[in-house]
């Protein structure tokens, strides 16, 4: 949305502006509190700590202030130990390790205990019952394997007292598929997974909500166009899918030719962040994507390209930068490969959005999206 | 100016739109609909079939006749693109805005198209060995000796990916609609202006809507159209032929290589073609898989050499609506350098002389875009790996061999003009099949007979010739019916 633009969405009014970011400052304190405790802190962090030139419990008073840390470097997230990054108030519970990326090299890797679960369930409060109704099963056609997308919808279509059924899909197998120009394996791979879909999907077992990427939506819906079929009439109500590839022109292709009816919510979310929801999309909205992070355990800002310290006005386009402030998940101002456009706080999510996320230009020629 | 996307005759206006500036001044010149790849697939699904029955509903010469008038409306009149009424002259200058083609050449390529739709009832005449266009229409008949022939459509539709740089390829999908297949069109998207104009063209001329898909997008709208059409045509770099390499669903057109070869018979008289070998270079402004990009013969080479050089090297960049103008531009910025520091390396090989270097700097730098001047270029071998270069601008190598090992050498050719008397020299090169058109004499590789087959017969690839027998006196019309049913 254009800074001029009048909005058509309800704006948070000032008072819940204002209360929303009193929440995220406390919150801060508490995480600093916890992350740079000798008792409860991780390794990392707690070593860190004594690079810097302040106090992080003593020194940093709100989010604002987290501004003082150096920028975060992912490259911290590639290889071993990995129990650098538990924090010790976890000490005896079970953890996970999931990963992002990886194609090539070492991949990056976050630990997690419950992150997952706590992300999901509050992006559950966000679905509309009438399309994804509590105890409905659902389908997990996405991306598997190391990654907590599919232990993330498995735990929320069970949180809403569903069962999960998964198709299995490798990204790294899909984007060497592209890098070699594998253009036929990868069209087969595609087909493998959604001929996986389609018969689970027909098998009678009541699937009501799914989890996908936009490819895959596209390639499934055409699949049962050719079976006579649509997405809605195989018994999908309610699609929660993720990607950056989400475009108002696609989304409003999807409402208006693919899905038949059902109702589909955009969401963009990685290993690090967790899952940000969007606002509604309208046509009224010119279908603008906005999504609005999980605030206070996550925060998205737009800031400037040359100076990360720097948030851009209303309207304005920077690069997406990220902090994490979970127990488990400390991250203080990763500069994430995305850009997109700064949106005023909505009424449901009284913070600061981000509309027309995309690869961040600079990066973009040596990024493969979209590809699953 | 904003060009919409068109689904088999409906117009789409898509959210996202690229902007087409113009290569000098950065003006926007149009506004063009992007679409995705889904959307195709979809609409290849649901109207591909019916594209072709709308045609199949028309009498097969009224069809002819209409794409005449749609050749005379292209070229002539003015229609409407993109919302506004398009003369032939805004035509011109819009192409040339954002292709960077001076508008001299803009024209001379409408002329070829007109050439093509004009002349459509010769060419299929001459491309289908006289078969009548009823046989197409209905699947089978009886041709002139009095024998049953089928000719089986294998696709309702063809898809085309189409090329920014060259406009003068469209000539190759004009006589599809004549022949009774539909089309699925992603323009170029410097140049959507041909698709654009000669469907609207058309469109006007009476051809049914419904036969025609414009989709401009990004690449993965291309990976659709060839994944959902039968058939396809794309145009592309050295690996998009090796992509495509043996799809036989995908006929895939890419650089040209394309060669004059001097005989040891004619080499001496070499001066008498000078004419032909500097058309056949700088034609076009170079930009054609059909312009020569390398000149081969065993001795008089440097001479050869000298000579073109001398007559296109003193060429200057000169403003696209300068009627003298005959230099393109490379419109999108850095890509003139990078071609031309990529010739600066393959001149420093043992072996290369560069025959325009006293002509004066190649490359000129423009504030968005660069051009580079002709270049010509000698190799003492077809050793060095300049020698098998092709880029696009007037760019050529003479290369030193001796006849014994020409062919051996001289690799891929679209187009080779031979220049020899020497009849089995002259058959080693009608054997030779690497070569694919072939010119004896003084024929400018540029120079195309439209009544003869290029890179292929289209007809053969969008039909397949197989057996039909017929029990009885073969009088059974309950079956024309059924091959009508079956295209709907």
């Amino acid at each position: 949305m254009a800074a001029t633009d009048k909005p058509v969405f309800e704006v948070a009014d000032d008072a819940s502006v204002k209360a929303a970011r009193e929440k995220l400052d406390a919150h801060t304190v508490e995480m600093m509190a916890w992350h740079f405790h000798p008792s409860t802190g991780c390794p990392f962090w707690l070593e860190y700590a004594q690079s810097l030139s302040f106090d992080p419990i003593k020194d940093v008073h709100c989010f604002d202030d987290l501004k003082k840390f150096p920028p975060f470097q992912d490259e911290w997230l590639r290889g071993g130990p990995v129990r650098r990054w538990a924090p010790k108030g976890l000490e005896g519970q079970p953890l996970y390790v999931f990963e992002t990326g990886g194609t090539t090299g070492i991949p990056k890797s976050r630990v997690n205990s419950r992150d997952f679960r706590t992300d999901y369930e509050m992006f559950s409060e966000t679905l509309p019952e009438e399309y994804f109704p509590k105890g409905a099963n659902w389908l997990m056609l996405g991306p598997s394997g190391p990654r907590r997308l599919r232990l993330a919808i498995e735990h929320l279509a069970q949180y809403r007292g569903g069962i999960c059924f998964c198709v299995d899909l490798d990204p790294r197998w899909v984007v060497k598929l592209i890098k070699k120009g594998w253009m036929e394996h990868l069209e087969a791979y595609k087909q493998h997974c959604i001929d996986q879909a389609i018969t689970i999907l027909e098998a009678g077992h009541d699937i009501r909500c799914m989890f996908t990427t936009p490819k895959l939506l596209e390639s499934l819906a055409l699949g049962l166009e050719k079976k006579g079929t649509t997405i809605h009439k195989a018994g999908i109500t309610g699609i929660f899918s993720g990607g950056t590839e989400f475009t108002p022109q696609w989304t409003r292709f999807a409402t208006e030719e693919l899905l038949d009816g059902a109702f589909m919510t955009p969401t963009y979310g990685n290993t690090l962040m967790g899952l940000a929801a969007s606002r509604p999309v309208t046509p009224a909205d010119g279908y603008t994507i906005a999504y609005y992070a999980p605030q206070p355990r996550a925060v998205i800002e737009l800031v400037d390209f040359d100076d990360p310290n720097t948030v851009v006005p209303y309207g304005g386009t920077g690069r997406v930068k990220l902090t994490t402030l979970t127990k488990e998940t400390f991250v203080p101002g990763f500069l994430e490969r995305d850009e997109g456009e700064r949106e005023l706080p909505y009424a449901k999510y009284p913070w600061d959005g981000v509309s027309g996320v995309r690869p961040f230009h600079e990066l973009a020629s040596a990024t493969t999206v979209g590809v699953y | 100016m904003h060009l919409q996307a068109f689904r088999f005759g409906k117009p789409y206006e898509s959210l996202e739109r690229q902007t087409l500036v113009h290569f000098l001044t950065g003006e926007t010149v149009a506004e063009v609909s992007q679409i995705g790849g889904a959307m195709v697939g979809r609409d290849l699904a649901k109207s591909a079939k019916a594209a072709r029955a709308a045609l199949l509903a028309m009498d097969p010469e009224e069809v002819v006749e209409r794409l005449q008038t749609a050749g005379n409306l292209y070229a002539l009149g003015t229609v409407e693109v993109g919302g506004v009424p398009q003369s032939p002259e805004d035509f011109v200058r819009h192409q040339s805005a954002t292709t960077g083609l001076p508008e001299s050449l803009c024209k001379a390529n409408m002329q070829k198209n007109l050439f093509v739709l004009s002349n459509m009832d010769r060419m299929l005449d001459a491309l289908s060995r006289g078969l009548s266009p009823e046989i197409l229409w209905r699947g089978y008949g009886k041709e002139h000796r009095d024998v049953i022939v089928s000719y089986q459509a294998q696709s309702p539709v063809l898809g085309l990916v189409l090329p920014s740089n060259s406009p003068g390829v469209h000539t190759l999908w004009l006589p599809v609609i004549a022949l009774g297949v539909g089309l699925v069109l992603k323009p170029g998207s410097q140049e959507p202006w041909t698709p654009y104009r000669m469907a609207a063209a058309m469109i006007e001329a009476g051809i049914p809507s419904e036969a025609i898909g414009l989709y401009p997008g990004p690449t993965d709208v291309g990976a659709a159209i060839l994944n959902g059409s039968g058939r396809s045509m794309i145009f592309g770099s050295a690996k998009t032929v090796a992509q495509y390499a043996g799809d036989p669903r995908v006929q895939v057109h890419g650089p040209g290589f394309s060669k004059i070869i001097l005989g040891d018979d004619c080499v001496d008289d070499w001066e008498k073609y000078l004419d032909v070998m500097v058309e056949s270079v700088a034609a076009n402004s170079g930009r054609g898989c059909i312009n020569t990009s390398a000149i081969y013969a065993s001795r008089h080479t440097r001479e050869i050499a000298a000579a073109i050089a001398e007559r296109i090297g003193p060429t200057e960049v000169k403003p696209p609506d300068d009627p003298e103008a005959t230099l393109a531009a490379f419109t999108v910025p850095g890509v003139a350098k990078a071609v031309w520091e990529q010739i600066e390396a393959g001149i420093a090989a043992d072996g290369v002389t560069h025959a325009t270097a006293d002509y004066g700097p190649r490359f000129v730098e423009g504030e968005r875009c660069g051009w580079l001047r002709p270049t010509v270029v000698h190799c003492s071998s077809p050793d060095p790996e300049i020698a098998q270069a092709e880029y696009m601008f007037p760019f050529v190598n003479v290369v030193e061999c001796p006849q014994a090992s020409m062919l051996e050498r001289i690799g891929p050719t679209l187009v080779a003009t031979a220049l020899t008397d020497d009849a089995a020299f002259q058959q080693q090169l009608i054997d030779c099949t690497h070569v694919d058109r072939l010119n004896f004499g003084p024929v400018p590789t540029t120079k195309l007979d439209w009544l003869q087959p290029h890179e292929g017969n289209i007809i053969d690839f969008l039909y397949r010739s197989r057996a039909l027998q017929i029990a009885g006196d073969g009088a059974q019309p309950g079956l024309v019916r059924a091959a009508r049913a079956a295209t709907t």
